[in-house]
């Protein structure tokens, strides 16, 4: 995909399907570190929408 | 008394006063003028956009409220993650077009934004009332934050607070928008140690995480109604309601738009929206200490007082203080925007819009200075009138007013098709709605049951309000076209919203 393109403004939504629905990460098991799944899943997509959003950042940062 | 704890936090809040009436010969300039008081003359870079935004966004929901629902019900609280986790991507879209036509035209408020493109001073008043309702709540919130931590070092009453406020608003008179931007900076350097600490010293004592979770589920099994240690099925529709609520309203509130209205580039809002999660990790870590709490053995009515507790139990007192200091200034920068980005509000869209036409730029600057004053009065006010089990709902019901100036806002930014009277009507019907199921909660509750074809929908107010409204704006604006009733004149044109300034 060119940089610039519109559509890198898609990668937005992929965070809204990893997070807005608890009945996919609702569950105790597996823990990590004593920390239950549901936990750990969402604090895992603080950071992949922080990537997501850099990725945005390089490649719309002139438009 | 605690006076280890209170000493600390003594030195540290006159600290930042020190620092809240130097902050107005920071980067100096005429403070009698509106945009240099309220928007800091559209100057802040890359850093202090993300320690001003941070503050706004950052604030006692985070330490006080967040946790005390963790505290008290369970998992339920954590939707405050995913609400962070996803606003940053969505307003990294909208919000540098925002700032583009903002600066191009001068605007300091959306509902600036809102007369020029529509040209309908009715639906801009609706807007800046909104904003500036919303707001009180929220103000209300960072309140209830405080009494929080002066209350767990012995200070009850309302003298205290009612003292720490009275220095709030005379140097956000005097310094406007740089003196919480500049206290911002040592606020998140005081949150930060205090976290970090916090995540290590806790659990450490609490015999790690596994201990924690185990002792918190069975302590939330014996709260009535019984907390849930992760959500339950009937939780995933308030859940995600309240998360994608929440994140949607956010950059809707006035004092949010204050922080991005002051940065100095589109480049510099975009940098922040991928720098800001570096806050929403600790606010995760922020809402396990309710579990903390929970495992360590607190045990309070008012769960706002479960950090503080918490903090008093497992750190030094000397520890405690500074932590108690970090919250109460953490309580104070937001409270410090948002009263300023209400009185903007009401310096622009009321003031010069209704009441004095040829207002000078520096005859609006003492407006907005002495409205500052008015709007914390206000929050006190509503602090007494709506006791509420959960500080947190103060924050969901400012959520529900604001969503409903949505569809003009962000719609706005993007398209004209939507009809300015068929826009206010939405709202207006949004407006109702929203209180009314509210009401029917006994104002306890933000969450409402929906009935559709026998199917019962739990969720957000918020959600289920700003639905209805895009429904009647979206059938209205059909109806009206119709008709050919009468436009309003748009005063952007399409390429205000896509320009970087060469400087």
């Amino acid at each position: 995909m060119k940089k610039g393109s519109k559509w890198w403004y898609v990668l937005a939504l992929i965070p809204l399907i990893g997070t807005l629905f608890p009945s996919f990460y609702s569950s105790v098991t597996p823990t990590l570190w004593g920390v239950p799944f549901f936990y750990w899943y969402q604090m895992m997509w603080v950071i992949i929408s922080a990537i997501l959003t850099a990725i945005m950042y390089a490649a719309l940062k002139n438009n | 008394m605690n006076w280890t704890a209170l000493v600390i936090f003594i030195i540290f809040f006159l600290l930042v006063t020190v620092l809240g009436f130097v902050a107005a010969r920071w980067r100096k300039a005429d403070l009698n003028h509106l945009e240099e008081w309220g928007l800091a003359g559209r100057k802040f870079g890359t850093l202090i956009t993300w320690f001003l935004v941070g503050g706004d966004l950052y604030t006692a929901y985070t330490f006080i409220a967040v946790p005390a629902l963790m505290y008290g019900a369970g998992a339920l609280g954590f939707y405050a993650v995913p609400y962070t986790i996803i606003i940053y991507p969505i307003f990294f879209a909208i919000l540098p077009r925002f700032w583009s036509v903002a600066k191009k035209h001068g605007y300091v408020t959306a509902s600036d934004f809102i007369e020029g493109r529509f040209g309908d001073k009715t639906l801009a008043l609706a807007i800046a009332v909104t904003g500036i309702v919303a707001t009180m709540p929220y103000i209300a919130l960072q309140l209830t934050g405080m009494q929080a931590v002066l209350a767990a070092m012995g200070l009850g009453g309302d003298w205290p607070l009612i003292i720490a406020f009275v220095i709030l608003a005379l140097y956000t008179y005097t310094s406007g928008l740089r003196a919480p931007a500049m206290i911002a900076v040592v606020k998140d350097l005081m949150i930060y140690i205090t976290v970090i600490v916090a995540i290590i010293v806790i659990p450490m004592k609490l015999h790690g995480f596994g201990h924690i979770f185990s002792a918190a589920s069975a302590a939330l099994a014996t709260h009535t109604p019984p907390g849930a240690p992760v959500a339950t099925p009937s939780m995933y529709a308030p859940y995600a309601t309240l998360a994608l609520g929440s994140a949607l309203a956010l950059f809707l509130y006035p004092h949010s738009l204050t922080g991005i209205l002051s940065s100095s580039s589109r480049r510099v809002i975009k940098r922040n929206m991928a720098l800001l999660p570096a806050y929403s990790f600790a606010l995760g870590i922020i809402a396990l200490l309710g579990f903390m709490a929970l495992a360590a053995g607190i045990v309070t009515k008012n769960t706002s007082a479960a950090v503080p507790l918490l903090f008093l139990k497992e750190f030094p007192s000397w520890f405690a203080g500074f932590g108690f200091a970090a919250i109460a200034i953490g309580a104070l920068v937001p409270a410090a925007i948002m009263s300023i980005a209400a009185s903007n509000l009401f310096t622009r869209n009321i003031y010069k819009a209704y009441f004095n036409k040829s207002a000078s730029p520096q005859n609006e600057a003492k407006v907005a200075k002495f409205v500052s004053l008015i709007v914390k009065v206000g929050a006190l006010v509503f602090i007494l009138g709506f006791p509420q089990q959960y500080a947190i709902s103060m924050q969901q019901v400012g959520g529900i007013l604001v969503l409903q100036t949505l569809p003009a806002i962000i719609f706005g930014l993007y398209t004209r098709w939507f009809h300015r009277r068929a826009l206010l009507l939405g709202w207006a019907v949004g407006i109702l709605y929203g209180i009314y199921m509210w009401g029917t909660t006994g104002y306890k509750s933000t969450t409402y049951a929906l009935h559709i074809f026998g199917q019962t929908w739990a969720g957000y107010a918020g959600i289920w309000a700003l639905i209805v409204n895009v429904l009647v704006t979206v059938v209205f604006t059909l109806i009206f076209q119709a008709v050919k009733l009468g436009q309003g004149t748009d005063a952007t044109s399409a390429s205000d919203y896509s320009i970087e300034p060469s400087a």
